[in-house]
C-alpha cells in the first residue's frame, strides 16, 4: 500500500470516544493500562519506566494502573483523582478513553469525562455487584445522554469464573437500568488483571459466547447523538475592523446545516437575512454542518454580538428566560437558592438564579425525593430564572443548545452542570425590551471617542447603532438641504423609533435636543 | 437519512481542527489579553496554522509569544523569523537575560536547575510583564502522563501554580472563563491530537516546520545513549556523522536525534506509525526524576 493510502485510511477509520465509570477499587484503570498493553499502544520507553516502579513499589512485574495514573499523588495513594484522557487505536477504530475516578469526592470529574463520550464502561466488581457509586455514574452517564453502556464484571478470576455471579449481576444492573433511557446494554465477564476476555477469549469462562471487550467497542454502533436538522449557529466571535468591508460572524455550528442562500433570522433580534457567504480559509464553501467552524456573512448589515444565534426563519430555537433542568452539582459550596450565578449557555453568558429544587434523585435506585438545595454531588430537578435570555433547546433533542453550566461569579468555580428539559418561550419582541435601550451623545467633534464607545456596547452584547452627521446626510437628508430644526427632528425621531425597539444608539452630533 | 449523514461526515482532522478553532476563538472572545506561546516546534506550527484558520481573511488578533533560552538549534531561530514574517504574526521574544548573563546553561547548573531559570522563569516573567490573562500552548494529552490529565482550560494561580488535584470540572466544549485579577489560565487546543495526527495534518496543509525534523547525515554525539547534535568544537574526536532527524525540539543541548531515513513527510508518518518509542524519549529534562515534567507544571512550567 502506498504511504497516502495509508495515512488515508488511517484518517479515515472511526473514533469513539468512551469513558470508564464504576467504584474505586474496581479496577478500572487496570482495565484501560490492560487494554493499551494488550493492543501495543504503550510506548517502549514508558513501559520501562511502569515496570521499574511496578517492580519497586508494588512488587509486580506489572501493574497496569500505572499506565493511567500519571499523578504522583495518584501513583502514592493507588487511587485515579482526576480524569486521564488516553489514546489509543486498532486497525478498526480510533479511540479516546476518559479513565475517570471512582471516588465519590471526584464525582465531578467522572462528569467531566463523560460529558463528550458516546458510550460508558461501567466496571463492576464481581465480589461487589452493584454498588451506590456504580448506579450514581450509570445515572449521570444517562442524564449526560450517553445510549449506549457496557457493563464489563471484572475480578472474575476471584470469583472462580462463576457464571452464577456474573448472571446475579447481570439482573440486578438490568432492574436498576429499567429506569434509565439507556439504548443498549452489552453485558462481559473479564478479568482485566489476568486478561480474561479483554482482548484475548478467556478460557476460563467457557460458558459466556458473547465479545470480548475489544471486540464490541471496535463494532459497536454509536449514534453520534448529533442534530442535523435544526440550524444553531451562536455567534462567538465577530470578525471585522482593519480597515476592510469585510464582516463575519465566526462560530461553530450547534446543530444542523446552512447552505449559502438561506434565508436565516437573528435571535434576539428577530430579523432576516439571507447567507452571503460561508467563509473558510480554504475557500468558501456551499454549505457547512455540525461540527464544523465557520465564519458566515449576511446579505444585510445586522448588528449582531457574540451570544446571538442565527438559525433558519422557520425553525428557532426557544426564546426563554425561565426553565426547567436536570442538575449534577458540583462545588462543595451547596446550591443557594436566590443567589446570582452566572449561566453559561452556548456562547453567551447570563445571570441566573435557582427558584427551588423541584426533586432531588436518589442514585440507588432514581427514586425522587423532596430536597431544599442540592449539595456536592446532588442530582436534582431544579427551575431556574434568567435575568437575560438565552436561545435554547431541550437537551434530549440538541445536546448542544440544551446544556449548560453554572459558575459561581464569588469563587469562580464551576458550580454545576445542567441539562435543560423544559423551556418557556417569551415573545422576541419582549426579550429585545428586556434590556433597555438608550441614547449616547457625543459632540460632533469626539467621532473616534464616539465609535469606541459604540465598539464597547457592541462587544458587550448591547444592540446598538451608530449615527453621525455624515451618515445622516448620506441617508436620511440624502443630500438635501434642511434647516437645522428639521435636522434635530431626524435625529430625535430616529433615536426613538431605535429605543423602542430595544435598541440603543451612539449619536456623535452637536443637533441632538434633549 | 444514511445518505445524508454519509455527506456530512468529517474526517478525524477536520473535526479535531473544528474543535481547536472553536477553542481559539472562545479564547479571543472571552479573554481581554491573551497570547499564545510559540515554541517554534511542529506542534507551534499547527497551532498558529489554527489560529490564521480561526480569525481569516483577517490577521490574527493577539501576540506570539516565543520563551528564548537562548540555546536553541539555529536553525530554529531562522525558520521563526521567516515563519512569523510570513504570515504577519506579531512575535514576541522573552529571555532571562539576568540568567544567560550569570551563564547558567545545562552544563554547568545542570538541567533541573536551567529549566527552571530559563525556561519556567522566562515564562512566569514574560506573562506577568506582558499582563497576559490567557496563555495559548501547544501540549497534547498523549505526550506524557500528566499531560494526559490537563483540562483544555488549565487555571493558574497568582503564581502560575497548577493544582492538579483541584482542577474545575470541564463538560461538554462550555468553557469557563472567570478569573480573578493576577490568574490566569493556560489553554490547550491540541489536547485531543495525537503525535499522528500532527504529522498527518502538517502533510495534508502543507504546514511549514523547521528543517531539523527531516532525516540528513548530522555531525552528533552518542551520550547516555542519546544522539546529541554538536554545534561547539568542544567535543572533537567524538563526533561522527549520523543519519537521523529530531522528533522534538527544545534546547540543542539536551535534545537527541533519533536514526532515521525519514526525509518527507510521508516517510515521517510511515515511521510515525511503527514507532514503538514515544516522541519524549529524546528529552533529556523528562528523566531526571519521576514526576519531573508534572513537578515542573505545579511550578509554572507547561
Amino acid at each position: 500500500m502506498s504511504s497516502d493510502s495509508l495515512i488515508e485510511q488511517n484518517q479515515n477509520i472511526d473514533l469513539l470516544r468512551f469513558a470508564t465509570a464504576g467504584s474505586v477499587d474496581d479496577g478500572k484503570s487496570t482495565l484501560i493500562g490492560r487494554l493499551l498493553y494488550d493492543s501495543k499502544s504503550i510506548f517502549e520507553d514508558q513501559l520501562s519506566v511502569i515496570k521499574t516502579f511496578s517492580m519497586a513499589h508494588r512488587n509486580q512485574e506489572i501493574d497496569y494502573s500505572l499506565v493511567t495514573d500519571g499523578l504522583k499523588s495518584e501513583r502514592e495513594q493507588g487511587i485515579t483523582i482526576d480524569v486521564a484522557y488516553r489514546f489509543f487505536s486498532t486497525p478498526k477504530r480510533r479511540f479516546i478513553i476518559a479513565d475517570t475516578p471512582g471516588h465519590e469526592q471526584y464525582t465531578r470529574n467522572m462528569a467531566t469525562g463523560a460529558s463528550n463520550a458516546s458510550l460508558a464502561l461501567i466496571l463492576i466488581d464481581a465480589r461487589n455487584g452493584v454498588v451506590t457509586q456504580t448506579k450514581r455514574h450509570s445515572f449521570i452517564s444517562s442524564l449526560l445522554g450517553i445510549r449506549n453502556f457496557v457493563v464489563a464484571v471484572n475480578k472474575m478470576d476471584l470469583v472462580d469464573y462463576s457464571e452464577e455471579v456474573f448472571e446475579n449481576i447481570v439482573s440486578e444492573f438490568n432492574s436498576f437500568a429499567d429506569k434509565l433511557s439507556e439504548e443498549s446494554i452489552y453485558y462481559i465477564p473479564i478479568s482485566a488483571l489476568k486478561g480474561d476476555n479483554v482482548i484475548d477469549r478467556s478460557e476460563n469462562m467457557p460458558w459466556y459466547k458473547g465479545s470480548t471487550l475489544l471486540d464490541y467497542l471496535e463494532n459497536v454502533n454509536v449514534s453520534g447523538g448529533r442534530n442535523l436538522n435544526d440550524l444553531r449557529f451562536p455567534v462567538q466571535y465577530v470578525n471585522w475592523g482593519g480597515g476592510d468591508d469585510f464582516r463575519g460572524y465566526c462560530g461553530t455550528i450547534a446543530s444542523g446545516v446552512v447552505h449559502k442562500g438561506d434565508k436565516v433570522r437573528v435571535l434576539p433580534s428577530g430579523k432576516t437575512s439571507t447567507v452571503s457567504r460561508i467563509v473558510t480559509f480554504d475557500g468558501d464553501l456551499d454549505y457547512a454542518f455540525a461540527p464544523m467552524a465557520v465564519t458566515i456573512c449576511l446579505e444585510d448589515d445586522i448588528d449582531i454580538s457574540r451570544g446571538d444565534t442565527i438559525a433558519k426563519v422557520d425553525d428557532l430555537p426557544v426564546i426563554t428566560g425561565s426553565l426547567e433542568a436536570n442538575v449534577v452539582w458540583m462545588d462543595s459550596a451547596p446550591m443557594e437558592i436566590g443567589k446570582d450565578y452566572l449561566i453559561k449557555h452556548t456562547t453567551s453568558t447570563v445571570k441566573g438564579s435557582f427558584e427551588e429544587v423541584m426533586h432531588e434523585f436518589d442514585p440507588d435506585d432514581i427514586s425522587m425525593r423532596s430536597s431544599e438545595v442540592l449539595n456536592l454531588n446532588g442530582i436534582g430537578k431544579v427551575k431556574l430564572e434568567l435575568k437575560s435570555p438565552i436561545f435554547a433547546d431541550i437537551y434530549s433533542e440538541n445536546r448542544s443548545t440544551g446544556s449548560f453550566i453554572v459558575i459561581d461569579p464569588h469563587t469562580n468555580q464551576t458550580a454545576a452542570a445542567g441539562m435543560i428539559t423544559r423551556c418557556k418561550q417569551v415573545s422576541p419582541d419582549k426579550a429585545c425590551k428586556s434590556v433597555k435601550a438608550r441614547v449616547i451623545t457625543y459632540p460632533a467633534d469626539k467621532k473616534e471617542e464616539a465609535k469606541a464607545s459604540y465598539d464597547r456596547l457592541s462587544m458587550h452584547g448591547t444592540h446598538c447603532i451608530y449615527v453621525d452627521d455624515d451618515l445622516l446626510q448620506a441617508t436620511i437628508c440624502k443630500g438635501v438641504p434642511v434647516d437645522s430644526d428639521q435636522y434635530s427632528e431626524a435625529i430625535n425621531g430616529l433615536c426613538e423609533i431605535a429605543t423602542r425597539s430595544g435598541v440603543s444608539v451612539v449619536v456623535c452630533s452637536d443637533y441632538l435636543k434633549d | 437519512m444514511t445518505t445524508a449523514e454519509e455527506s456530512y461526515r468529517l474526517s478525524n482532522l477536520k473535526t479535531l481542527e473544528a474543535e481547536s478553532i472553536n477553542i481559539i476563538r472562545e479564547v479571543a472572545a472571552e479573554f481581554d489579553n491573551p497570547v499564545m506561546l510559540y515554541s517554534v516546534g511542529k506542534d507551534s506550527s499547527v497551532m498558529t496554522h489554527l489560529a490564521i484558520k480561526a480569525f481569516y481573511p483577517k490577521k490574527v488578533p493577539f501576540p506570539l509569544l516565543h520563551i528564548d533560552t537562548g540555546y536553541k538549534f539555529p536553525e530554529m531561530y531562522d525558520f521563526r523569523d521567516q515563519y512569523t514574517k510570513k504570515h504577519n504574526l506579531d512575535l514576541r521574544v522573552h529571555r532571562n537575560e539576568e540568567a544567560l548573563k550569570r551563564g547558567v546553561n545545562p552544563l554547568t547548573v545542570g538541567t533541573v536547575k536551567c529549566c527552571a531559570d530559563l525556561k519556567t522563569k522566562a515564562l512566569l516573567d514574560a506573562l506577568k510583564e506582558g499582563g497576559y490573562d490567557a496563555a495559548f500552548g501547544g501540549a497534547r494529552r498523549d505526550e506524557e502522563k500528566s499531560r494526559a490529565k490537563e483540562r483544555i482550560y488549565s487555571f493558574r494561580d497568582k503564581h502560575g501554580q497548577w493544582n492538579p488535584k483541584n482542577q474545575k470540572p470541564e463538560l461538554w466544549n462550555l468553557f469557563n472563563s472567570k478569573i480573578d485579577p493576577g490568574e490566569s489560565i493556560r489553554v490547550f487546543p491540541l489536547s485531543n491530537w495525537t503525535e499522528l495526527d500532527i504529522w498527518t495534518y502538517i502533510y495534508h496543509e502543507n504546514i511549514d516546520i523547521v528543517p531539523l525534523y527531516f532525516a540528513k547525515e548530522r555531525p552528533v554525539i552518542e551520550k547516555n545513549g542519546q544522539l546529541i547534535p554538536v554545534y561547539t568544537d568542544e567535543h572533537e574526536g567524538e563526533i561522527k556523522d549520523v543519519m537521523c532527524r529530531f522528533r522534538t525540539l527544545g534546547c540543542h543541548y539536551c535534545t537527541g536525534a533519533v536514526r532515521s531515513d525519514a526525509d518527507t513527510l510521508p516517510k515521517i508518518i510511515e515511521e510515525m506509525m511503527v514507532s514503538r518509542h514515544s516522541e519524549r524519549i529524546t528529552r533529556v529534562i523528562d528523566h531526571d526524576q519521576d514526576s519531573s515534567m508534572e513537578q515542573k507544571k505545579k511550578e509554572g512550567y507547561f
